[in-house]
């Protein structure tokens, strides 16, 4: 087996999965934060990177757009706290899941209906070639961008822990989490809270969108993309920023690993399920994902 | 006035507990199954009955196989379509292999088949509740799909993976008028709707339903874990194989793995909540719902259309049905989250006292 | 002598809930356990009932005896019990929820179900008609048909005592059924269970905090506190117990 060509799948695998931990992130955030599992998270990312790509074609210079979408973004977090989230407190959680997949839908086409439904390129400046001095010294091809990806993951996974452990309103976020009725009782101003959340949530959205953008495209199955967080999300529990960066590593380096070394075997195309089977096996083990809190039922 | 209870005594358990306890409803169900086994072939024009209402009795179908899983047992799925494509691929190949097979046992053994496949990936709900189990319903689902394309057998080695529904003959009397397969379709949705009826009143559906409410409570009664999910899996993914079987026999009739997307499931999904969680009429009020819906839409479009004498694109009429539909979601969440069946159930209540106010 | 429990400890991680813990429960008597908060009577009676498996010690019922037991084969053996906070099926109708208590004694398979005939329409008749004797002793005809959770409390706990007794078990486990009802209500449960132990021979352990209602119908007591056994006799003894007295009064110790 050709060592340096493992070492490129490996560092190819880890670094997609640090992509998908990039919308896992979002996903994270916002049931952390409100309990809610925010399906429409797929939505989010395709309606960030649509805006501020259909902005920069029209002209803008790109730092504004880069603001006009996260002002977007915080908006339309806040729509949706007033419309969607508020009449449904302290409804069962499957009924806010089945919120946000219809929320999905509505975002879906308000962002096709806005800006029309053409793939887009989208530019970042960084180049998707392998870096030079890794490929010349040890014959390892390892794209640039995805380097890049993976520090603009790191810096917001750090800047994200350090925001819920340490702030206080990062405090007020986890109570929500728990129990709304409690938080209320003790004066979190819960409406407030959920804004700052799925606004935080939509900057995230934002960041992963122009990430996934840069790479694959804007268009429509940008969506998807969320999907592919799931796994990730089932490894590292629902409720853990280390979990999902750790889950997104290992579900991007087993899939890439059992694309390149097992698919040939199958017939090839078994991306579009081994994630899944990944966690679900792990799940089997440990039924909270990784990091997520065990739930002892109290009888 | 018309809906009156009074006068009708119920002496036995057996007259309690009845499907339809009312006269007034069991009268209204003869007529309705009157007209749609009699009137509905005899006017019904060749359109409606293959393009709608044949689909509709479908995805009633498997609204109520889903409906089984998470609306009574508890269990979400997002594995639907899956369950339906094995339905389908088994039925053909079962057809196909099988010398002398009545097309009910094609179904039967496609419904059986899909059985399996639900049972298998239902063991995992014995130790993952909640979202988890719903995500990993996704790895049924697109492994299913995967299996389906990649393993040739499946589509008797056809290069594209699209098979061809054979020709259905029952008794030597052969069924290819939309009439006649609609009919036949409405007859198997008819029985299966019956027995899961029976099955939700007696043990198995308050097994599945305790499972649901609180399961540690239920097993401290007595109630199986193990057993009772496995037999909710496999019951619902049974209903989800036939109406796959049917959606290839009876109205599809070329079918390829692309029929059975993500897509169909989260829609299956939408009628379940929409029509009301753990309702056997639910389901099919909500496959209603869903079927005739973007048809309104369309028509609705049209005709604003032409009032207005502006060119509407179509993809601003499915971007814009899009969002009425996810709005509609929204709405019926906040309104009544127990869906068109509880709706309804109100509006009987207060046909029982029309026209008094109280 | 139906149930013994003998040197049962438990623990939750650092918490010991139950420390070696050993009574007896004669056939048919009514045994109480009592003590003050957090004494680890709620996880005593989990234990028996297999809901919990103690670290140590061993349960005998029957003449058996099990290091655990499983909560299903506790259900098979003749072991029901109510719970501190209801645990009943919200989303079904009480006449439901009391059917359900009757599972264990349902034969028919689901086919036979789904087919509405002959056995298992019988079966489900048969069933129907037991619930609605235990509906009628307990006089909540009036409810049957409503979801339970509308219920009141003090109803909802009838309710639950109904599914218990609808598996007709040899032994109860009540933990505090009287748990927030006034006295006419405490009254009509009392009745109740002093009905079901007279009638039906049934032994009951209850959890109870009413000192009154425990020292009228037990005939024996079992003390605990901090996870210990301090006490054990008739009600007489217990009243008079220096130990209980202080545990009570939360004299330091």
């Amino acid at each position: 087996m050709d060592f340096s060509f493992f070492v490129e799948v490996l560092a190819g695998g880890l670094l997609a999965g640090v992509m998908y931990s990039l919308v896992a992130l979002g996903f994270v955030l916002i049931y952390k934060a409100s309990g809610v599992f925010n399906f429409a998270q797929g939505a989010m990312v395709f309606f960030a990177a649509l805006t501020f790509v259909s902005l920069v074609e029209r002209g803008m210079n790109a730092w504004l757009a880069l603001a006009v979408t996260l002002a977007a973004m915080v908006v339309l977090g806040m729509t949706i706290e007033r419309v969607v989230l508020r009449p449904l407190v302290n409804q069962p959680p499957i009924t806010l899941f089945m919120a946000t997949i219809g929320l999905t839908f509505v975002l879906e086409g308000l962002s096709q209906l806005a800006w029309g439904s053409q793939p887009h390129n989208l530019e970042l400046g960084v180049p998707d070639v392998p870096m030079e001095w890794l490929s010349q010294q040890w014959n390892i091809n390892i794209s640039q961008f995805d380097l890049f990806a993976a520090l603009v993951a790191g810096v917001l996974v750090g800047v994200l822990a350090v925001f819920f452990q340490k702030t206080r309103i990062g405090r007020a976020l986890r109570a929500v989490a728990d129990d709304h009725q409690a938080a209320l009782a003790v004066g979190i101003p819960l409406q407030h809270i959920w804004t700052i959340v799925w606004g935080v949530a939509g900057f995230v959205a934002l960041v992963a969108g122009l990430m996934w953008g840069a790479r694959n495209g804007v268009q429509y199955s940008l969506t998807f993309v969320a999907l592919k967080a799931l796994p990730v999300l089932l490894i590292g529990g629902f409720e853990s920023i280390p979990g999902a960066i750790l889950g997104g590593l290992i579900i991007g380096a087993t899939e890439k690993l059992a694309e390149v070394y097992l698919g040939p075997m199958v017939g090839g195309g078994i991306e579009s399920w081994f994630a899944y089977v990944v966690a679900l096996l792990f799940l089997l083990v440990r039924p909270e994902g990784m990091f997520g809190e065990k739930h002892i039922d109290r009888v | 006035m018309l809906y009156r209870e009074a006068g009708q005594f119920k002496s036995t358990y057996a007259e309690d507990q009845q499907i339809f306890p009312i006269r007034q409803d069991r009268i209204a169900m003869v007529v309705v199954l009157l007209f749609a086994f009699v009137v509905v072939p005899l006017i019904g024009d060749q359109y409606w009955l293959s393009a709608i209402i044949t689909p509709f009795l479908i995805l009633a179908l498997a609204t109520l196989g889903l409906n089984i899983l998470t609306g009574y047992a508890g269990q979400l799925s997002l594995g639907t379509a899956a369950f339906m494509a094995v339905g389908a691929f088994m039925a053909y190949n079962a057809e196909l292999r099988i010398p002398g097979m009545p097309i009910v046992g094609s179904f039967i053994i496609g419904g059986l088949c899909a059985a399996a496949v639900g049972f298998v990936f239902g063991l995992p709900s014995l130790r993952i509740k909640g979202f988890y189990l719903a995500v990993a319903t996704l790895a049924c689902q697109f492994f299913v799909l995967w299996a389906i394309n990649r393993v040739g057998w499946f589509s008797n080695h056809s290069s594209s993976g699209v098979i061809t529904a054979q020709k259905i003959e029952i008794l030597g009397y052969a069924v290819v008028t939309p009439a006649a397969k609609y009919l036949l379709t409405l007859a198997i949705v008819a029985v299966m709707a019956l027995a899961a009826k029976n099955l939700m009143r007696s043990e198995t559906g308050r097994a599945f339903m305790a499972v649901r409410d609180m399961d540690v409570a239920a097993s401290v009664i007595g109630i199986p874990m193990m057993q009772t999910k496995l037999l909710a899996f496999a019951i619902s993914s049974f209903y989800c194989g036939v109406a796959g079987a049917l959606y290839a026999f009876c109205y599809l009739g070329t079918v390829e793995p692309e029929a059975f997307t993500l897509d169909l499931s989260f829609r299956i999904l939408f009628m379940v909540i929409i029509g009301g969680v753990g309702s056997i009429l639910g389901s099919f009020l909500g496959a209603a719902f869903i079927t005739l819906f973007p048809i309104f839409l369309d028509r609705g479009s049209e005709w604003l259309s032409r009032a207005l004498d502006v060119e509407i694109q179509s993809a601003t009429v499915s971007n814009v049905e899009l969002m009425i539909f996810g709005g509609l979601i929204i709405f019926f969440l906040i309104v009544e989250p127990n869906g068109l069946a509880r709706l309804w159930q109100i509006a009987k209540e207060k046909l029982r006292l029309w026209p008094f106010p109280h | 002598m139906i149930l013994s429990v003998e040197n049962v400890s438990l623990s939750f991680g650092g918490v010991k809930a139950l420390q070696d813990v050993s009574f007896d429960v004669e056939a048919h008597e009514v045994r109480a356990i009592i003590g003050p908060n957090g004494a680890g009577k709620s996880s005593m009676l989990n234990v028996i009932n297999g809901v919990y498996r103690p670290q140590h010690g061993k349960i005998l019922f029957k003449e058996k005896a099990f290091k655990e037991m499983d909560s299903r084969q506790a259900a098979r053996m003749g072991i029901a019990r109510t719970f501190q906070n209801i645990a009943l099926f919200k989303g079904m109708t009480v006449l439901d929820n009391i059917m359900t208590g009757r599972n264990l004694k349902m034969r028919c398979g689901f086919l036979q179900q789904a087919l509405w005939i002959g056995p298992a329409k019988r079966e489900e008749l048969e069933h129907r008609r037991a619930a609605e004797e235990i509906i009628d002793f307990l006089e909540i005809q009036h409810i049957r048909r409503t979801p339970v959770g509308r219920l009141p409390y003090g109803l909802q706990k009838r309710v639950e005592l109904g599914r218990a007794l609808a598996a007709e078990p040899e032994l109860l486990l009540l933990d505090e059924p009287m748990a927030g009802m006034n006295l006419e209500e405490k009254q009509d449960m009392c009745r109740f269970i002093l009905h079901v132990n007279d009638h039906y021979g049934t032994t009951l352990v209850l959890i109870e905090h009413d000192m009154g209602v425990v020292m009228d119908i037990s005939h024996r007591v079992v003390v605990l506190d901090y996870g210990r056994k301090i006490a054990d006799g008739v009600p007489a003894e217990i009243r008079s117990n220096q130990k209980v007295i202080d545990a009570y009064l939360g004299v330091a110790h």
